[in-house]
């Protein structure tokens, strides 16, 4: 971070935008008490304070939501509120805290009961319990650090009320986000950084989305989504009447060539769970997938490769990537069979092959030996991508593909989704956002309560609310 | 970062090694008796030294210490001296050196070994013989020396953690898929008792052949094996932590040692038996052979191998090794099979090094084992650890129970500072690994 200067009025909300890298982050962990500034200077109402850890932030009013809850799933709602502030004697405070917990719990519209085990409620409850459990220490300034990263429409909706309700009560609040639309929506005032640097800050009103990208990335954009240029051939995947347990019920569709499809839904609406039936990570209770016309049994991970379709899951930490190892490990694991003999790796091939792959992707890395958790998570996801590619797929399953990746490197993963199709290749993708569903997809398809609830087979004068209307 | 700082950064623990090294070498200095060819050449540097030439009196003893010592004697000195040597005990010698003061023909040096050095004769020499005060007499055949560093010794250090360091490979893979494995110690009693009492009751006792011997081992170390492979099952297909899998396991080992041996030692083996815990091929206890050829076929298997590769996946990020098509469940299955396979492979071992199986054997030594791996940089949540730096680690505690025995401190004592070297390492490696 270099020489940032930002203000914050009482009861404004102020988006912070920018790239991965750009310095958000660090700017939020100096305000949380985390890192320790070099250099400059907090006045906190009238007075100059220095912040040395988070605790004290915590007791003067700085409040922090980080994008990973601090939600412990074994607890009640009640323990995870007093969690660390219980009496000295780790007693868990008396009825008064619990009436003023629950009167908090109100004013959030939450539907919950405080005695209730965490492990049960949905991510946007928790994300409730996180911002009662900084309301409980009277808080001034509130910082989210992109809480909508996991939410869905109906539930960012919801949390945007709450917000704006805590607003005109007095708070401050700094909106962390990727989303411009939730910034055009909900910031007053709009500040941007890039490469450690404060660009600028204006008036939400000042600003076009195209400005905010441009200042964002620094270089002009032609557009947010590239053109398909692909012409859909014949019938690749075919899945008929597929049921999982009671998550799945009954779901027929097919993928062409060439083609994207699209599917959407709410959080929990079996989306995921319909894409893990493909790939293998699950095995369906009921129904069938063909591929190129010939039923595919497939019961495990290496099956669904065997026949072609790679899964480049929702969660590129917990799932994709193996982040304690190097890029050549990440790249080669799903490799190693075709590129050994006699269980001997061949190393060198291997790591010749990445680097054709670093060339023809663009992919940033310093050494073929870099461990994978120091790439950006646009990088991340081009290896993710490299991998399955050298694996010579048909069928790409793409489960929120840029989830975490920021504006610029969003374009390229486009690009290369692009690239695929002109290969003959066929990608199925989940999305929350509904931008990116239209702006690429051929046909969508929505999912509601694991259940098929409709297609839309020609995008042309198709609107967001359309799509949305049938998930609700 | 270049090849030579990932090495440092990868085997750093090494200097941990050397630095217990360098310290038991210089605890353990004292005088050496040198013997044999070394005394030799150190005599005739001294005469060399002296600057006296002509005749030289050698007097040495028959044993074969002190025939190398002659040889290497005359071997090093020039040919300006006359060499006579005498080996046929204190009255040969009494009488050669009368008859040379007779002849007028005295010595200009006399030479002996240590062991001769001991006789009467030359502990009263200037009464024995007042007409040779002005001839030298040159024993001094002792120089500092470390004893850790002794050929001896360390070949002993390599010998004694051969068990420990050939079950840690097994504990480094069941680690690195994120599991543990507390049977090892007790399948090590199981492995001893089952080949002795296999011996024993089934291929004659100690009229067994060499071939019966083998039969019995490979039954034993297939038996240990099928536990693990139970253990890697249960802990995979039935989804019991394999915490609790091998803590069962450790009790049924156990009692299986105790039953099959009814509490008692099995003495009744072959001579021959103990080759392969004391046997030596080339100078080289077979027990260290067979440790090295395992490390380095472990090494390959883990580094250059797609079945190294899997493993690591599989404790770096189960998850993500599954949706990559890593067949994680049988990769631990086999981990944990190779793990019991090697710990029978360490109780005959035992068994051979003490010549007998007895159900008491192998107490702790998953601890030791687990120490050994950890200490060698594998990190217990999995998908990170290095088998050569388990090597190292089991080396560490070898060193470190050597030195301590070789400077006389007490075995209740030891335990408690072994204890405490081992955190010590383990802050270290750590506080390295953070910067």
């Amino acid at each position: 971070m270099d020489k940032v200067s930002l203000e914050l009025g009482r009861g404004e909300i102020l988006g912070l935008i920018g790239e991965n890298g750009a310095g958000k982050s660090t700017l939020i962990k100096v305000l949380a008490g985390v890192h320790k500034p070099d250099s400059g200077r907090i006045i906190y109402g009238e007075t100059e304070i220095s912040i040395p850890n988070p605790s004290f932030a915590k007791k003067h009013g700085i409040g922090i939501i980080y994008q990973e809850l601090n939600i412990i799933p074994g607890l009640a709602v009640q323990d995870n509120l007093f969690l660390g502030s219980e009496s000295d004697l780790g007693l868990i405070k008396g009825e008064k805290e619990k009436n003023k917990a629950r009167k908090i719990l109100d004013t959030l519209g939450a539907n919950f009961k405080l005695s209730q085990n965490c492990s049960e409620l949905s991510i946007a409850q928790q994300q409730l319990v996180e911002i009662a459990k900084s309301l409980l220490i009277d808080i001034n300034v509130l910082v989210m650090d992109e809480p909508t990263a996991s939410l869905t429409g109906h539930d960012v909706k919801h949390l945007f009320k709450v917000i704006k309700k805590l607003v005109s009560e007095g708070l401050s609040v700094i909106y962390v986000s990727h989303k411009l639309e939730e910034i055009e929506e909900l910031a007053d005032r709009v500040f941007i950084m890039r490469d450690g640097k404060h660009i600028s800050t204006k008036d939400k009103n000042d600003f076009t989305r195209n400005q905010m990208i441009e200042e964002m990335v620094g270089r002009k954009l032609e557009s947010e989504f590239p053109n398909s240029v692909s012409e859909p051939g014949e019938t690749l995947l075919k899945v008929e009447h597929l049921s999982y347990k009671k998550i799945i019920s009954d779901i027929s569709f097919l993928v062409k060539r060439g083609e994207i499809v699209g599917i959407a839904g709410l959080v929990g609406a079996g989306r995921t769970e319909l894409v893990r039936l493909i790939a293998g990570a699950e095995e369906p209770t009921g129904g069938s997938i063909a591929i190129n016309g010939k039923i595919a049994v497939i019961k495990c991970p290496a099956d669904a490769m065997l026949k072609g379709i790679g899964h480049i899951p929702e969660d590129r930490k917990d799932q994709g990537l193996i982040l304690e190892q190097s890029v050549l490990e990440n790249f080669s694991l799903i490799n190693l069979r075709s590129h050994s003999s006699y269980g001997w790796v061949w190393n060198t091939k291997l790591e010749k092959k990445l680097g054709d792959y670093k060339k023809q992707l663009s992919i940033k890395y310093s050494g073929s030996q870099q461990k994978i958790k120091n790439l950006s998570g646009g990088n991340q996801q081009k290896v993710v991508i490299a991998k399955w590619l050298e694996r010579s797929c048909d069928l790409f399953i793409f489960d929120e593909p840029t989830r975490g990746i920021d504006v610029g490197a969003k374009y390229e993963i486009y690009e290369l989704m692009m690239m695929l199709l002109q290969k003959g290749k066929s990608i199925l993708m989940v999305s929350s956002e509904l931008p990116e569903l239209l702006g690429i997809s051929n046909r969508i398809i929505v999912m509601k309560e694991g259940q098929l609830v409709g297609q839309f087979d020609d995008l042309t004068g198709v609107s967001q609310e359309d799509v949305m209307q049938l998930c609700f | 970062m270049s090849s030579w700082k990932i090495l440092l950064s990868d085997y750093g623990i090494i200097f941990i090694l050397m630095g217990l090294i360098i310290f038991f070498s210089v605890l353990t200095i004292e005088k050496q008796n040198i013997i044999g060819a070394d005394a030799g050449i150190f005599l005739a540097e001294e005469v060399t030294q002296s600057g006296r030439q002509g005749k030289i009196l050698l007097v040495t003893s028959e044993s074969l210490d002190d025939q190398d010592l002659s040889q290497a004697f005359k071997a090093n000195l020039g040919s300006q001296y006359e060499i006579i040597v005498i080996d046929k005990g204190p009255p040969a010698t009494r009488n050669q050196i009368e008859r040379d003061i007779e002849n007028g023909d005295v010595p200009q040096m006399i030479v002996t070994s240590t062991k001769v050095y001991r006789w009467l004769l030359f502990q009263d020499f200037p009464n024995h013989f007042p007409e040779l005060s002005g001839v030298p007499l040159i024993n001094q055949q002792t120089s500092k020396g470390s004893n850790f560093l002794k050929r001896e010794n360390l070949l002993n250090v390599a010998d004694q953690i051969a068990v420990i360091a050939i079950m840690a490979i097994g504990m480094t893979m069941v680690i690195i898929t994120g599991g543990i494995d507390l049977s090892v110690g007790s399948l090590v009693a199981f492995s001893a008792v089952l080949i002795t009492k296999l011996i024993q009751g089934y291929f004659g006792a100690e009229a067994a052949t060499e071939f019966e011997m083998v039969l019995a081992g490979f039954i034993t170390v297939v038996m240990c094996g099928l536990i693990g492979l139970l253990s890697g099952v249960l802990s995979t297909y039935f989804r019991i932590p394999s915490f609790i899998v091998t803590l069962s396991m450790m009790l049924i080992a156990s009692g299986l040692a105790y039953t099959i041996s009814e509490g008692q030692s099995i003495y009744h083996v072959p001579d021959n038996f103990v080759w392969l815990g004391r046997g030596r091929i080339g100078g080289i206890p077979v027990s260290v052979i067979i440790m090295i050829i395992l490390y380095v076929t472990a090494n390959i298997l883990m580094t250059k191998m797609v079945f190294g590769r899997y493993v690591y996946a599989t404790g770096g990020n189960k998850i993500a090794a599954r949706l990559s098509g890593v067949p994680i469940n049988k990769i631990v299955t086999i981990v944990f099979t190779i793990c019991g396979l090697l710990a029978g492979v360490g109780g005959i071992i035992l068994a051979s090094q003490l010549n007998s199986g007895s159900p008491t054997y192998g107490l702790a030594y998953e601890l030791y084992v687990i120490a050994a791996v950890v200490i060698g940089g594998t990190s217990l949540m999995g998908g990170e650890g290095k088998i050569w730096g388990t090597l190292i680690g089991a080396f560490i505690i070898g060193v470190i129970q050597n030195g301590m025995n070789l400077i006389g401190i007490e075995s209740y004592t030891q335990k408690v500072i072994l204890g405490i070297l081992i955190l010590m390492a383990l802050i270290v490696e750590k506080a390295r690994k953070r910067s």
